[in-house]
C-alpha cells in the first residue's frame, strides 16, 4: 500500500482513524526519496533520521514533506545547490518553516535548484543535474527543480518552493503538478536564501489547489522579522475553494497565445497552445466568461530584459554576504580580498558569475539610468496594465511555457526570441507580487503540461477558487508519475 | 593665510546610542567591551536575514533634522550602499542618499564660537548603520560585531567653516546638541563621534558665493575626535597653502589622518572613487511620515544647550560664564536642574556646581552619573548652611567626608557641631577669656596687633571651633576696644 501518493486531507483522515502511523508515512517517504534520488537527483540532503510526530486537528500534521535548500534549515545543511554554502548548517529556521513546524509538518528532505535560485532548467545545482521523473530525459524546469521532481513522483504530497522570475510555476508544470505562489509578503521571506528581493516569493508545490491552500493557510502570515509582510488572519486559502465561479470573468493576452504569431512555431508548441484553448473553454463549461485582451507588444518584448537587469541588480548585491569570512568554506589567500575571490571564483558556477557582472554593469552610475531605471520604469508600466486588466477581470489565463520539458541534451538557459513571451510571462506576476498558480491542463507529446492563473494582489482566495474549479473539470488532480524511467 | 580663505565642510558621523537595539536588527544597542555580545544574524550578514527599521531611531533622526532645521521627507526610504569590506559582513550598507530625500535635507545651523554667532548650512542628514569593528594584530585581524548595526547619524555640512577652530566650535555645538536631545551621549571616547573633513582654499579676495571660486578640495577621512579634526584642518591648509605659493594645484583626492605622524596622507584620487552602485533597499517598503508624527516628535524636542543658556542668564541671573560652565554638559546641566528644583538658591547651586561639584569629577575623572553625591544630598549641605549649622569651611569639609565615606552628608551634619552665631552667647565667652588675659590686653594695646589671632584662637578652643568666625572678630574688636 503507499500512501505518498495522496492528498493532504486523505492522509489526515487516515492518521485520525489510526490506518496509519506518521512514523509509517515518514518512512515510505524517505524510502521514495532514496529511489527518486538515484533516478532524478533531487535532493540535497535526505533526512534519514526523521521520525514520525505527533497526530493533532492540523491538516499537516505528521506528514513528510520536502524543503527547497534555499531555506534556513536549523541545524540542518542549507546550501542554496551552491559550493558557497556547501557546508552552512544554519542556526536558526526561516519564518515559513517555523510555522510548519508548529503545526506537526515533518520535513524529510531538502531539494536541490538552481544554484540559489538563478536558473530556470534544474540543471546547475551543486550536486548535478535534476532529471524529469516523467522522462529522465527532460528537465524539470526550475528552479524548484528537486521539489517539483519529488512531488510528481510521489515522495510527499508537497514541497516547498520559492519563485522569482516562474521557478515554482514552471517546474511545476513541467512536471504536470500544481505551483502555487501567493501574493508578495503574504509568506514572510525571513530564511528564504535572497536572491532578488523585490521579486522572491516563497510558496509550494502540490498535486492538488486544495492541498496547495492548506500548506500555504500555514505558511503565511505577516512576521516580524520581514517588513514587507503583511497581515493575511482574515485569509482563508482553503475555505475559498469552493469551485463557485459562475459569472467570474477571465482574459487571456492576444500577443502572448495568438496561433497567428507561431505559424512556423513547432508542432509540440501548436498541440500546446490549442490544449490551452480547449482549457479556456473549459472555463466557459463552468459558467466563467473568458476575453481576449490586447497589450502593447513592445512592453512584452521589453519584459524578459526587465527581468534580467532588476534581478540580476538585485542578485549580486544580495550575495556580497558570500565571502566564506563567516559562514562557508574559507578561501585561499594572502589577505581577505584574495580569500574572498578565491571563495567566489570556486565556488558560483559560470552562469551565476555572468548574472552578477550584468547586476553590476547595469547598476555602475554611468548605466544606472538607461538600464536599472528604465527597467524600474517598464516594470511600473507592465504592472500598472496588468492592474487595469484586474479592473475589469477576475484573473489572466495563460499557458506555461512553449510546450513540454525540453530536453536535457538540448537545453541550453538561452531564450528562444519567438517564444519569449511565452516562456518569460510568468515573470509579471513576480513584478506586480500577484498570486498565480499553475495547474496541469494536459499532455503534449506524453509530458505534461501547465496553464496559469495570475490574479490581483490580496485576491489569493478568488484566484485559487478559479484554479479548484477549473482543476476539478480536468483529469489531472492529483496525478503522480506512475512509474518513473 | 591672508591670501587664501579656507572653505571647510564637515561630515559628522554620530552613533545613536539612546534606542534599545540597532537600527535595523534586534541585537542590543549597547556599547560593550565584550566582543561579539549584541549580535543578532543579520548583523553579520547571514543567509536569509532581513533589515527591519528602528521606528525609535528613525523618530530620534526626524527630530535631530527638526533641529537642524532641514526639511523631513513625506516618505522614509533607505538605501543600499555596495561595496566590500570585511568590516561590512552584508557588503553593502543600508544608508539614506539624498534622491529619495532623506530624514532631513537643506537645514541651517547657528553655534557659538568665541562668543560669535555663526552660520553653517546643513545639505543633508541621514539615518544609516555602523560597520563593525576591527582590530587588527600583526597577523590577523579579529572582527568585533558589537558596533554592526549601531545607528549612526551623519550631518554633512555646506563648506561655510573657514577655520579649525570653527569646526571643533561647531562640533562640540553639534555634540551638545545630540545630548540634549537625548540621541547619543556623544562620546568620542567610546568612538561615537567620526569626521570626514573637505578643505579647499580660495582666494581670499574673491567671491565667495560662487563655488566656481572654492578651490579644489581635499576630503580627509576617518578621523576619531576634535582634537584630531583640528589637527587635521591646520595641517591640511598649511600643506595646500604651501602647494598654492607654489605655484602648484591641489588635487581633488581622499587623504587620511595620520595621529602618529600629525599628517595627512594620500588614499586615492578621484579618478580611483568608488562606485557605490546605489539602489533602494527593497526589503524595506517606503514608510508615510505623517504630519501628526512630525508633530508630536516636534512637541517633543527637549530643551537644548542654547535655550537653557539663555534661561540661566535671564531668570536666574547667572553670569554668562558660568551659564556657559553649566550647560557645556547635559548630565551637569540636568544636576543642576535638580538642585533648582528642590529649592536650593539658584546661585548657590550654581556656584556649588561649577566649582565643587566640578572640581570633583574633573579631579576622580568620574561622569556625573557615577558622582556619589546626588542634587538631594547637597540640599542637606545647603540648607545647614542657610541655618547657619554649618560654616562654608564645615560645608565643604562635609562635602568631601560624604562624598570620601559614600555616607549622607546629614550624617556629618548635627546641632551639637551647630556654629555659634548668637551674639549673647559669643559677647559672654570673650568677655569671660578678656577678663582673664589683662597681660595680653596690654600688648595688644602697645601695638602687637597679631595677638587680636591670639584671642580668636582662644575663643575656638573654648567652644571647640564651633564659634562664627565673622561675629566673633566682630565682637572682639568691640570688646577690646571698650578696654
Amino acid at each position: 500500500m503507499s500512501y505518498m501518493d495522496k492528498s493532504i486531507e486523505e492522509l489526515h483522515k487516515l492518521l485520525i482513524n489510526g490506518d496509519v502511523t506518521s512514523d509509517e508515512l515518514v518512512k515510505e517517504s524517505l524510502e521514495k526519496s532514496h529511489e527518486i534520488q538515484d533516478k532524478c537527483n533531487a535532493f540535497v540532503t535526505i533526512l534519514d533520521d526523521a521520525k514520525g510526530g505527533k497526530v493533532t486537528d492540523n491538516l499537516l500534521s505528521g506528514i513528510p514533506y520536502g524543503v527547497k535548500d534555499n531555506y534556513s534549515t536549523k541545524d540542518i545543511l542549507s546550501t542554496g545547490s551552491s559550493n558557497t554554502l556547501k557546508d552552512y548548517i544554519p542556526f536558526f529556521n526561516a519564518t515559513a518553516i517555523e510555522n510548519l513546524n508548529e503545526a506537526g509538518a515533518i520535513k524529510v528532505n531538502k531539494t536541490a535548484m538552481d544554484e540559489f535560485g538563478m536558473g530556470g532548467t534544474g540543471t546547475t545545482a551543486h550536486t548535478g543535474i535534476q532529471r524529469n521523473p516523467w522522462d529522465l530525459t527532460c528537465m524539470c524546469a526550475g528552479s524548484s527543480s528537486g521539489s517539483a521532481a519529488a512531488v510528481a513522483a510521489g515522495v510527499y504530497p508537497y514541497a516547498l518552493g520559492s519563485d522569482t522570475g516562474d521557478s515554482i510555476r514552471k517546474p511545476a508544470a513541467y512536471c504536470g503538478i500544481v505551483g502555487y505562489k501567493p501574493t508578495y509578503g503574504m509568506i514572510s521571506r525571513y530564511g528564504l536564501f535572497a536572491f532578488a528581493s523585490s521579486l522572491d516569493h516563497c510558496g509550494v508545490l502540490t498535486r492538488s489547489v486544495r492541498d496547495a491552500a492548506i500548506v500555504v493557510d500555514t505558511m503565511k502570515g505577516i512576521d516580524e522579522n520581514d517588513m514587507t509582510t503583511w497581515d493575511s488572519s482574515n485569509v482563508h486559502l482553503l475555505d475559498a475553494c469552493t469551485g463557485k465561479v459562475k459569472g467570474m470573468k477571465l482574459c487571456y493576452i492576444k500577443e502572448i497565445v495568438d496561433r497567428d504569431k507561431y505559424k512556423n512555431g513547432s508542432k509540440e508548441l501548436l498541440e500546446h497552445l490549442d490544449n490551452f484553448y480547449k482549457t479556456l473553454d473549459k472555463c466557459r463549461e463552468l459558467g466563467m466568461t473568458v476575453d481576449e485582451v490586447s497589450v502593447d507588444e513592445a512592453l512584452l518584448k521589453a519584459q524578459p530584459s526587465v527581468y534580467v537587469v532588476i534581478s540580476c541588480a538585485e542578485a549580486t548585491s544580495n550575495m556580497s554576504n558570500l565571502t566564506g569570512i563567516v559562514f562557508g568554506p574559507r578561501g585561499k589567500g594572502d589577505n581577505y580580498i584574495e580569500m574572498m575571490k578565491d571563495h567566489r571564483t570556486k565556488g558560483f558556477s559560470p552562469l551565476i558569475k555572468r548574472r552578477f557582472v550584468i547586476g553590476s554593469y547595469v547598476l555602475q552610475k554611468e548605466n544606472q539610468e538607461r538600464y536599472f531605471k528604465n527597467a524600474q520604469r517598464v516594470r511600473r508600466l507592465l504592472v500598472d496594465r496588468w492592474k487595469e486588466i484586474f479592473k475589469d477581470y477576475d484573473a489572466v489565463i495563460l499557458p506555461v511555457g512553449s510546450g513540454p520539458a525540453k530536453h536535457l541534451d538540448g537545453s541550453k538557459d538561452i531564450l528562444d526570441e519567438n517564444t519569449a513571451a511565452l516562456e518569460e510571462h510568468l515573470q509579471i506576476g513576480n513584478f506586480g507580487g500577484f498570486p498565480s498558480i499553475t495547474i496541469p491542463d494536459g499532455f503534449v507529446s506524453g509530458l505534461p503540461v501547465g496553464v496559469n492563473i495570475t490574479g490581483n494582489c490580496y485576491e489569493d482566495e478568488k484566484v485559487l477558487n478559479i484554479a479548484y474549479a477549473l482543476e476539478s473539470a480536468m483529469d489531472y488532480k492529483g496525478q503522480v508519475v506512475k512509474e518513473v524511467k | 593665510m591672508t591670501k587664501y580663505l579656507a572653505k571647510i565642510g564637515l561630515e559628522m558621523h554620530c552613533e545613536m546610542s539612546e534606542t534599545n537595539t540597532k537600527v535595523f536588527s534586534a541585537a542590543r544597542n549597547s556599547y560593550s567591551e565584550s566582543p561579539n555580545t549584541n549580535v543578532r544574524p543579520l548583523d553579520m550578514g547571514f543567509p536569509g536575514t532581513l533589515p527591519v527599521v528602528n521606528k525609535e531611531a528613525v523618530r530620534l533622526a526626524l527630530m535631530a533634522s527638526m533641529i537642524l532645521n532641514c526639511q523631513q521627507p513625506e516618505y522614509i526610504y533607505f538605501e543600499r550602499k555596495n561595496y566590500y569590506y570585511p568590516d561590512m559582513p552584508k557588503n553593502f550598507q543600508i544608508t539614506q542618499e539624498t534622491k529619495p530625500i532623506p530624514v532631513g535635507i537643506y537645514g541651517k545651523v547657528l553655534y557659538e564660537c568665541d562668543g560669535e554667532i555663526k552660520e553653517v548650512r546643513v545639505n543633508n542628514i541621514h539615518l544609516e548603520e555602523d560597520a563593525a569593528s576591527l582590530d587588527h594584530f600583526y597577523a590577523t585581524s579579529n572582527i568585533d560585531y558589537n558596533r554592526a548595526g549601531v545607528p549612526l547619524l551623519e550631518l554633512v555640512t555646506e563648506p561655510d567653516i573657514h577655520s579649525a577652530k570653527e569646526a571643533v566650535a561647531f562640533l562640540e555645538h553639534m555634540r551638545s546638541v545630540y545630548q540634549y536631545a537625548g540621541i547619543s551621549e556623544a562620546d568620542s571616547k567610546k568612538g561615537q563621534i567620526r569626521c570626514d573633513v573637505n578643505v579647499s582654499l580660495m582666494d581670499a579676495s574673491a567671491d565667495e558665493k560662487d563655488p566656481r571660486n572654492w578651490g579644489v578640495r581635499a576630503e580627509i577621512k576617518n578621523i576619531n575626535s576634535f582634537g584630531g579634526v583640528r589637527d587635521a584642518i591646520n595641517y591640511e591648509i598649511e600643506r595646500q597653502t604651501e602647494i598654492l605659493n607654489n605655484g602648484g594645484e591641489v588635487e581633488q583626492e581622499t587623504r587620511r589622518w595620520d595621529e602618529e605622524s600629525g599628517t595627512t596622507i594620500r588614499m586615492r584620487s578621484k579618478v580611483d572613487a568608488i562606485d557605490y552602485k546605489y539602489f533602494v533597499e527593497p526589503n524595506i517598503p517606503k514608510y508615510k511620515v505623517t504630519k501628526e508624527w512630525l508633530d508630536e516628535i516636534k512637541a517633543s524636542i527637549p530643551e537644548l544647550a542654547m535655550d537653557r543658556k539663555k534661561k540661566y542668564i535671564e531668570e536666574y541671573g547667572l553670569s554668562p560664564y558660568d551659564a556657559g560652565v553649566l550647560v557645556k554638559e547635559k548630565d551637569i546641566s540636568d544636576y543642576f536642574e535638580k538642585c533648582v528644583a528642590l529649592n536650593i538658591d539658584v546661585k548657590q547651586a550654581a556656584n556649588w556646581v561649577s566649582v565643587n561639584v566640578i572640581g570633583e569629577l574633573n579631579k576622580e575623572n568620574i561622569s556625573i552619573k557615577d558622582f556619589y553625591l546626588i542634587p538631594e544630598m547637597l540640599k542637606q549641605i545647603t540648607d545647614a548652611i542657610n541655618s547657619g549649622t554649618l560654616s562654608s569651611k564645615q560645608a565643604k569639609e562635609v562635602f568631601f567626608k560624604a562624598i570620601e565615606e559614600k555616607k549622607e552628608p546629614k550624617n556629618y551634619i548635627s546641632k551639637e557641631n551647630a556654629q555659634i552665631s548668637d551674639r549673647d552667647e559669643l559677647t559672654k565667652i570673650i568677655c569671660e577669656i578678656l577678663d582673664n588675659s589683662s597681660t595680653q590686653i596690654e600688648q595688644y594695646k602697645s601695638g602687637r596687633d597679631n595677638i587680636f589671632d591670639y584671642f580668636v584662637g582662644q575663643v575656638m578652643k573654648n567652644t571647640r571651633g564651633k564659634a562664627n568666625p565673622v561675629i566673633t572678630k566682630e565682637i572682639l574688636h568691640a570688646e577690646l576696644d571698650k578696654r
